[in-house]
């Protein structure tokens, strides 16, 4: 394959992905380090690129400290309980402490965003969510990354990690290829930021055919942050927290502004209200510490995610579906009726697209609403990612190893969907991890961590081999066939993504087993995930945009193969709603109440899994909640 | 739901190859005209569809859920800083538009310049604060939230 390489060396911070998180670490990183080398490599472009590409209608994560609406611990408290208490408390109390400036710089930048008119503070949709016209979100957050960057790689997909050689489990930058040139680019950085991105598409989606890409989170986030960090040897963390979305049936669209905003609420297929009868059972196997509707009601404290989820999945299996949105009151108020639209076409427009292709006008009609397949990822209400070190000031001995927001490998830091244990970051959470662990990484080059970075001809060479192996396994064999995709040789991509949302669906409890696994199926799935690594050896590209493909499904195996481990790992049901092990359905805080840490060597392939201890907030008080929430 | 270029507005210009985040509308080397390669991994985020300075693009629902007879259709405008949006029902009875802003400020000008504002002090690179903190978040009014400022302890355990 004749493809040049092209060398980017001396750079000091390259950010890698640059959603919203790897957008707040460039433009953070020009301002710490206003002499250092700052350079973006990102698969797509820029301006509209990661999990913000399409736009949002709110901001899911804002404060309102500075209309003294919050503070930082409230919302540790609420990721707390919605994520069934396994979360790192340290590393949200940072977010928390830190979004609101994130918010503020945005609305500086030209983010339109709404003002109550009363107050004069930002609108609120619930107690941490504010709306906004946010169709440009990415792109006004792309031009202040672009400003503070010295080169953009737009167009280059990131596939490996570079790692330093004089000192052992040190990186050293990364490697990837042009998505339209084709050629091999080196980047040699003393540090790196990881902010590649969560993953859809590893549980076989319900859409079949053409609507495969009609996925909640975007089809491109293929796990790259994952594979990336997994592969080169980075601790992950709560990897088996995967998510289940309750939205509007096919089209995905966001149900936040209807619940909080609209004031609509769900019933049954027969117009019942259903939540409730499942409580009790549900509190048997969850304990009346994380599901009591009475206190709930009382103080507001949220019911998690996963277990509203647990009850529209009983209700639905018991043969009382479909689940609706009641929206036709709501909709009647003409004012309301357009922010329901408007919120489609800011995220969805693809709701928008289906409820117009089937008539359904949500005035006249109440729409269905469906349980997702599963994603993993580590910002919205779940926090699969990396095990990475929190502050000094706030982090606890287990969970500081001196550089914000820093894997377990040097120079390695995460933002994002990258970071582990930190839910319910979103959009503007998301760009704050980046902009700390920017502020963190000129920290460590300044300290004089990066000395003596070597890499070798020998490393770079390899690493080419490697990623264009694809295109020869295609070069030599396709021709030993008529036509057609079927060759006893090698697989395509698309072949080995359906082999591998199948596997992930039927053993790792997706959607078409009802969420439901055990240790049995979790452990015939890893057997055949090994057979499967095995096959993508083979995996073969017939051109560059095929080549992309191949590279982002290994990514996501190597993130799939991990969820795996962990949810072999975490002996309990933990969250119902979300997955379920049938062979231990109790969530189980005598053994469990801790968060799971796996290591993948690097060399051999081979897991290792841990138990880290859980360190919780203490010694206030909780205010009473000025917003009715869900 | 998957985009398609019509023919006759097309001229090959490559705006929406270049902008979609997930690489699949490409020039067709014969007729030199954009289409979409890969309809199944189409997130109809309608990025090209608003790049495209010709609206030679639109969305056709996914065949395996969305009926045909609708649309969808947008224009974005920079310099007006705005988007208008045209949602037509299948059935004809409902034909809404909708117009939102989608900045305050003429594009691109107000993002700062970090290489120029002046250089943050040692103490300010020792303590937690990232640019433009604590004004940022709590106005004139009190420092960053720490531990100790918020009466906190973080502590090993089954807390709930």
């Amino acid at each position: 394959m004749n493809y040049s390489t092209i060398i980017e060396d001396n750079i000091d911070i390259l950010v890698v992905g640059a959603g919203l998180g790897g957008t707040g670490a460039a433009f953070e990183a020009r301002y710490w380090g206003q002499n250092k080398k700052i350079v973006i490599a990102e698969k797509a472009n820029i301006m509209r690129s990661g999990a913000v590409a399409q736009g949002l209608y709110a901001i899911n994560c804002y404060m309102g400290t500075r209309f003294g609406e919050n503070n930082p611990e409230d919302h540790v408290r609420y990721a707390r309980i919605d994520l069934m208490g396994m979360v790192r408390e340290d590393l949200l109390f940072d977010m928390a402490r830190h979004v609101d400036s994130a918010v503020h710089n945005f609305e500086e930048w030209g983010l339109p965003i709404m003002r109550d008119q009363k107050k004069g503070s930002f609108l609120r949709e619930g107690r941490w969510q504010i709306m906004i016209h946010g169709e440009s979100y990415k792109p006004i957050v792309a031009e202040a990354a672009k400003k503070s960057a010295d080169k953009v790689f737009n167009r280059i997909c990131v596939t490996h990690l570079l790692m330093d050689e004089s000192k052992e489990n040190r990186v050293a930058g990364a490697v990837g290829f042009n998505v339209r040139t084709g050629n091999y680019h080196v980047f040699k950085s003393k540090t790196v930021i990881c902010g590649a991105g969560g993953a859809s598409n590893i549980f076989k989606p319900r859409s079949v055919g053409e609507g495969a890409g009609r996925v909640w989170y975007a089809p491109w986030s293929s796990g790259s942050a994952y594979g990336l960090m997994i592969e080169a040897g980075a601790k992950m963390t709560q990897m088996e927290n995967r998510i289940v979305l309750a939205r509007f049936k096919d089209g995905y669209g966001p149900v936040g502004a209807y619940f909080l905003h609209l004031k609509t609420y769900t019933q049954n297929g027969y117009g019942e209200e259903y939540e409730s009868k499942w409580f009790p059972a549900l509190q048997q196997m969850v304990g009346k510490e994380y599901l009591d509707p009475e206190v709930s009601h009382r103080t507001h404290r949220p019911i998690p995610t996963c277990l509203r989820n647990h009850a529209i999945i009983n209700e639905v299996n018991a043969g009382r579906g479909p689940i609706h949105m009641v929206t036709m009151e709501a909709f009647q108020d003409p004012h309301l009726e357009e922010i329901g639209w408007h919120n489609f076409l800011g995220m969805t427009v693809g709701q928008a697209v289906l409820w117009a292709a089937t008539d359904v006008d949500p005035k006249y009609e109440n729409p269905e609403l469906t349980t997702s397949e599963p994603y993993v990822m580590g910002s919205h209400a779940t926090g699969c990612g990396a095990w990475c070190s929190g502050p000094e000031d706030i982090s606890p001995k287990e969970y500081f190893w001196g550089y914000n927001r820093m894997t377990t490998i040097e120079g390695l830091f995460g933002a994002g969907d990258a970071v582990g244990g930190t839910p319910h970051a979103f959009s503007s959470g998301s760009f704050t991890e980046g902009r700390l662990a920017a502020k963190a990484a000129c920290k460590y080059i300044d300290d004089g961590k990066a000395e003596g970075i070597r890499v070798s001809e020998a490393q770079i060479n390899r690493r080419k081999e490697q990623i264009y192996k694809p295109l020869e396994t295609y070069h030599v064999f396709s021709n030993e066939v008529v036509a057609g995709s079927v060759n006893p040789n090698f697989i395509n991509p698309r072949q080995g993504l359906d082999r591998l949302q199948k596997m992930m669906d039927e053993y790792c409890g997706g959607f078409g087993v009802n969420y439901m696994t055990n240790d049995k199926l979790l452990n015939i799935g890893l057997k055949k995930m090994s057979i499967l690594g095995e096959d993508l050896e083979k995996v073969a590209a017939s051109d560059i945009h095929e080549l992309l493909r191949a590279w982002e499904l290994k990514h996501r195996f190597l993130t799939s193969e991990s969820v795996f481990h962990h949810t072999l790992f975490r002996k309990e049901t933990r969250w119902p709603g979300y997955y379920y092990r049938g062979d231990v359905m109790k969530l189980d805080d005598k053994n469990w109440h801790v968060l799971t840490v796996s290591r993948r060597d690097p060399k051999t392939g081979e897991y290792t899994m841990e138990k880290a201890p859980l360190y919780h907030l203490v010694g206030d008080v909780e205010k009473a909640a000025p917003v009715d929430h869900h | 739901m998957p985009t398609f270029v019509y023919m006759t507005r097309c001229d090959g210009c490559g705006e929406c190859v270049d902008i979609c985040p997930s690489d699949i509308m490409h020039i067709d080397k014969k007729l030199r005209r954009a289409y979409n390669i890969e309809p199944n991994m189409c997130w109809e985020c309608y990025s090209c569809v608003k790049a495209c300075p010709h609206q030679a693009i639109d969305v056709r629902g996914y065949a395996d859920f969305a009926p045909l007879g609708h649309s969808v259709r947008v224009i974005r405008d920079e310099e007006k800083g705005t988007i208008a949006w045209r949602i037509k029902f299948r059935n004809g009875k409902k034909d809404m538009e909708l117009l939102a802003p989608i900045t305050t400020k003429p594009w691109g000008s107000a993002t700062p310049d970090l290489a120029k504002v002046p250089a943050p002090s040692k103490e300010m690179r020792d303590s937690q604060l990232l640019f433009n903190e604590p004004k940022y978040i709590r106005m004139d009014d009190g420092g960053l939230h720490t531990l100790q400022s918020n009466g906190l302890e973080i502590k090993e355990g089954v807390q709930y």
